[in-house]
């Protein structure tokens, strides 16, 4: 493996800016790694090697005609959840129904990323539309966990986490509508960040629940991921639901948390978030990075969200919900896969969407449909409203008493593949500490907390904070990360081993 | 199914109360989509005026457009509405070609305005006040064309081809309250209130209100009760409305039938009817599902409405002057008795009258012109008196000739022929066919003369100072002018020349 | 459908799955049926616990972030070609959508 794919981000930025090493160099070191392990670990649907190579050209020329970076990281290659749409290369979001679809028009997301010199080296793969804790629902099969290419690598993004964990790319971009980020960051090792909904634009993210889902960063170390996010976020006029106010300043809130000292800042273990239903190695991580946040000053606090145990019922209502809605639109009529079964419109519709979406998906919006009926929705989408307000307010409550909470990401390790697939119910307890932040709208983030003793697969630590409060969440991620790192004498990405033969 | 027997009209009306319930549609006209820049102008090639978000492709989200909204304040205003203080939109579920997301970006139980009135004034003069439900915003369909079948109607269609520039233009839903108590009437009230609103919202200059276009569409509900009995009946709704005579003739039917199925001791199906304009009937709609469950929810992609109590002041102050408002102040203003108003407005000419006025015309001199002549040629040519080709502005110079003397009224006459035929504006009429008064005396002295020679017997009674036989030689040199002479002056000619 | 035919806590049968699949233009078939109704039941049963939370005083959130009032100026924004548009089309005539026959009455 070349060196240049065991850098992270802001280095391999350096010495692309430096000119020590070429936009293109950087680019074609990811693509060979990407050919030599990418068919055991399946992170990438799509992989637009031309394209890349030509992006990174235009960024050396641009360089070389001493013309300042377009950003920090340009010229810096990056994986791309298959969910946000790219006029050059298809959107699939990991379904049948919108297999080779080519989109007319780039997210906005997408269209940052290009302004900023980024190279994109292609898609990954994903749970079919979001929906799932393993990716083990995509129509592409499923993306192998890089530690161990039995296990499931997290879902719905497991192919952007893998791709960082298999060092194909030192960037990504993932979606988190339930913990989509954050849970296949804590399996695979990698950092991966919720911004404050409506942090990021959605234009151009495929939907699947609107008012959860988020676009985010996703690398290796927090400092990759505030930079990543500084240039995927901020306002966007054509997204309603975004919020018109500055980019909070992550880099620099990173920056100052590696220097370490967290005197004054008060951390919140939420008592409903731990425990019980949680993996013993997950637990004795979790319990050390407590420790080690106390070393550095801060003040450890218990505190309560008497609600969070709503949350997972309260989330599997109103993302089913939304969903039915959202994918209401693949009817085969305008785009994606027609099944001509039937001499109907109606027909027609039917076949195709019974032969392209998977059996999650269906589970979901029949679910949807069904909480949303007259005479239903009272009792279920109109309660589960009301549950999230509930959640909404845990948290504002908590958030007086300290400043960032903290959790393990997930409950479990990475699980074998295979073992949740048939029991939906087991699936989704995997979102268990991620869902309450998407319900209330604030951020959290997942730093690698080690590696669970039983079984030398990585756990997460999650740390949340208040919407628009990246600033301190990105502190107290770089803080623990650097003393980890320091008590480990490395930095965790090498603990990542080879992708096994 | 065998044809709906009907119950004659009166006997209805003596056995039942109809309940009426009118559904609006208006188009806006403003420069872009409800949710999106596209532009909204008609007669564009098929699929040029869309983009991600009107063509709901995945990933795309909508934003809403403030002109919309400033409009739909303003229709709320002018219809003595409640402006809610804070709303959303919401999602109604269903599936069809014509939707791109199928699913339809609407407003559900909190439309931004809500209850009130519509002041309908009759032929008669009564005045109906119709209540106003809701007033909401929503995005319009795209539009099908149906092939194969023999109609180009959906029934018996091979297959569709679907156009979305259509997708996306804003519309506001306007819904009455419930309207009892118009007995025989039902049918004038509801005309009545759908031109009154289409007046209205022609006023407020946020749409065509073309029914014939389709910037203006208007559904009709009716049920009937047993008179006295206080039981509400079942009603029906009935599309494909699309005049103002259809409104009425689809109320009339609609009275007759359910008067049927109910006297036949059946129950009047709750269903969606099409109005048959050919043959003033209504026909049931193709398939009957049980009545659609729309699984209503606040659409999580936008963000609420809440206009502050400043900002629809602020629309409130750009109303113009009522449809209600003028009138009453014309009629004032003009000194009009309740009956000579109603004429006005029947005639469909107030709005001439008045802007003849404005053009600087006598008011009674420009009533009289529209409510006799011009209403005359309008007659004749089959036309409304508003698609006749002369403007106000060249009526209001006609007069003004007439009244400076240049023409007489039968010449006047002769120039606003000339005005209807395209000849031009009345000043090139009165060139062009050399109309003018001949006010050069010299010129009717010798016409006298003439005159005067011609008769010298008349001419004898008046040297002897019958002044009332001049009539006669007026005549004669009217006709030898052409009526190109002022009469008055002729006559003191005349007298003249006679050395009376 | 009445919330009384389903008896509380969530036993969905497999008449209302197949229902709801309707509903939701969704031709799936009888083996999917019976999977589907055993496991959404389950589910149901979980999420059924929302009404736990006595909740008669509470506002329903539908937005996380407190925005109001976002517009956008009444001005023209460059859209697709119409070549853009009809890309992904699986079937097109004459610059339109080409779909199969429509059964259903517009609304």
């Amino acid at each position: 493996m070349s060196e240049l794919t065991r850098l992270t981000a802001a280095e391999l930025a350096q010495k692309i800016h430096s000119r020590e090493v070429s936009a293109v160099e950087a680019a074609q070191a990811h693509l060979d790694r990407i050919a030599a392990v990418d068919e055991r670990v399946h992170a990438f649907l799509h992989v637009g090697a031309e394209a890349a190579l030509a992006s990174a050209a235009l960024v050396d020329e641009s360089l070389d005609a001493d013309t300042p970076p377009a950003s920090p990281l340009a010229g810096v290659p990056l994986a791309l959840k298959d969910v946000l749409t790219t006029t050059d290369m298809p959107t699939t979001v990991g379904s049948r129904i919108l297999e080779g679809w080519r989109p007319p028009y780039d997210a906005t997301v997408t269209a940052k990323l290009r302004a900023a010199g980024v190279t994109i080296l292609g898609k990954t793969n994903m749970d079919e539309f979001a929906m799932g804790s393993s990716t083990e629902y995509s129509a592409y099969g499923p993306t192998h966990n890089p530690w161990n290419l039995d296990r499931i690598p997290g879902g719905s993004g497991g192919g952007s986490a893998a791709a960082l964990a298999a060092f194909e790319a030192p960037l990504a971009i993932g979606t988190d509508t339930g913990g989509s980020i954050r849970q296949p960051a804590a399996m695979t090792g990698t950092v991966g960040v919720k911004p404050t909904y409506g942090g990021v634009s959605r234009y151009g993210l495929v939907a699947c629940a609107s008012s959860l889902d988020q676009a985010g960063p996703c690398a290796r170390t927090v400092l990759d991921a505030a930079l990543l996010h500084e240039v995927i976020a901020g306002h966007d006029p054509l997204d309603s639901t975004s919020i018109d106010a500055p980019v909070p300043a992550v880099v620099e809130a990173a920056r100052r948390g590696a220097e370490g000292d967290l005197h004054g800042l008060r951390v919140g273990v939420v008592r409903e978030l731990t425990g019980e239903g949680y993996q013993a190695g997950v637990q004795e991580n979790f319990d050390a990075a407590l420790r080690e946040l106390e070393k550095l000053g801060a003040e450890v606090v218990e505190v309560s969200a008497p609600h969070f145990q709503y949350g997972l019922a309260a989330y599997y209502l109103i993302l089913p919900s939304e969903v039915s809605s959202n994918l209401a639109r693949f009817d085969a009529m305008r785009y994606g896969l027609r099944v001509d079964k039937g001499a109907s419109a109606e027909e027609v519709m039917a076949a195709t969407r019974e032969a392209g979406f998977g059996p999650e998906v269906k589970r979901r919006i029949i679910l949807g449909t069904y909480a949303l009926s007259s005479g239903y929705y009272d009792a279920y989408y109109g309660q589960a409203q009301k549950v999230r307000t509930l959640i909404s307010r845990d948290f504002a409550a908590a958030f007086e008493q300290a400043d960032v909470l903290v959790s393990p990401t997930a409950p479990t390790t990475a699980f074998p593949i295979g073992d949740k697939v048939d029991d939906p119910l087991a699936m989704y307890l995997n979102d268990l500490a991620t869902i309450p932040t998407n319900l209330a709208g604030t951020t959290a983030m997942s730093v690698p907390s080690g590696v669970a003793a039983e079984d030398g697969l990585p756990t997460g630590l999650q740390v949340m904070a208040p919407a628009l409060g990246e600033a301190v969440m990105y502190r107290v991620g770089a803080a623990y990360e650097a003393a980890r790192d320091a008590a480990d004498g490395s930095p965790f990405a090498t603990r990542i081993p080879e992708v096994k033969r | 199914m065998s044809a709906p027997t009907l119950v004659d009209f009166d006997d209805v009306v003596d056995r039942y109360d109809p309940v009426l319930g009118l559904e609006v549609h208006v188009e806006l006209s403003t420069n872009t989509k409800m949710f999106c820049g596209c532009p909204t102008t008609f007669g564009a090639e098929p699929n040029t005026q869309v983009c991600p978000t009107c063509l709901g492709l995945p990933g795309s989200l909508p934003v809403v457009n403030r002109a919309a909204v400033e409009a739909a304040i303003r229709i709320g205003l002018a219809l003595n509405c409640d402006i809610a203080p804070w709303g959303r939109f919401a999602r109604k579920n269903y599936f069809y070609p014509d939707m791109p997301k199928n699913f339809q970006t609407s407003q559900y139980d909190e439309p931004i305005a809500v209850n009130g009135h519509l002041d309908v004034t009759l032929e008669d003069g009564t005045v109906v006040r119709v209540g106003i439900e809701r007033a909401h915003m929503e995005e319009d369909t795209g539009k099908s064309l149906h092939v194969g079948g023999a109609t180009g109607r959906i029934h018996g269609a091979e297959y569709s081809l679907l156009d979305y520039n259509r997708a996306g233009v804003p519309l506001i839903e306007i819904v009455t309250k419930m309207i009892p108590d118009t007995g025989a009437r039902a049918p004038e009230v509801a005309r009545a209130y759908v031109t009154a609103l289409r007046d209205l919202i022609r006023s407020l200059g946020v749409s065509d209100v073309r029914m014939d276009q389709g910037s203006m569409r208007c559904d009709v509900n009716l049920s009937l009760s047993p008179k006295g009995s206080g039981i509400l009946g079942t009603r029906s709704e009935t599309k494909n409305v699309n005049s103002l005579r259809s409104v009425e003739r689809a109320v009339r039917y609609e009275m007759t039938r359910h008067a049927g199925v109910l006297d036949a001791g059946e129950k009047v199906v709750q269903e969606t009817r099409h109005f048959q304009e050919d043959t003033a009937t209504t026909r049931s709609g193709r398939i009957k599902e049980t009545s659609e469950d729309y699984r209503y929810f606040p659409e999580p992609d936008l963000v609420p409405i809440a206009p502050s109590p400043e900002w629809v002041e602020e629309l409130r102050g750009t109303l113009p002057e009522l449809p209600w408002e003028r009138r009453a102040r014309i009629q004032q203003e003009w000194q009009l008795s309740d009956a000579e108003l109603r004429d006005l407005v029947n005639a469909g000419a107030l709005d001439l009258v008045a802007a003849t006025v404005e053009a600087g015309a006598p008011s009674g001199e420009a009533r009289s012109w529209w409510v006799s002549y011009l209403a005359q040629q309008a007659n004749t040519r089959g036309v409304a008196l508003d698609e006749l080709p002369i403007t106000p502005a060249q009526v209001a110079r006609v007069i003004e000739l007439v009244s400076s003397g240049e023409l007489n009224n039968k010449l006047a006459r002769q120039v606003v022929d000339g005005v209807l035929e395209g000849e031009g504006e009345p000043d090139e009429v009165v060139a062009g066919r050399g109309l003018a008064v001949v006010s050069d005396d010299g010129a009717l002295i010798a016409a006298v003369d003439e005159a005067l020679a011609a008769q010298p017997d008349v001419a004898e009674k008046i040297r002897g100072g019958k002044v009332a036989a001049a009539g006669a030689i007026v005549g004669a040199v009217m006709k030898a002018t052409r009526g190109q002479a002022d009469a008055k002056r002729v006559r003191e000619l005349i007298i003249e020349r006679c050395g009376t | 459908m009445s919330p009384e035919s389903s008896s509380a806590g969530g036993a969905i049968t497999r008449d209302e799955v197949a229902h709801l699949a309707r509903l939701s233009r969704l031709a799936v078939t009888d083996a999917e049926l019976d999977v589907f109704a055993g496991q959404l039941d389950v589910i149901l049963g979980a999420v059924a616990r929302v009404g736990e939370v006595a909740a008669e005083d509470i506002p329903p959130t539908s937005h996380a972030v407190p925005l109001e009032n976002v517009f956008r100026p009444d001005e023209l924004r460059p859209g697709l070609t119409q070549e853009q548009a009809l890309s992904g089309a699986p079937a097109a005539e004459d610059g339109r959508f080409r779909v199969p026959q429509i059964l259903g009455e517009e609304q």
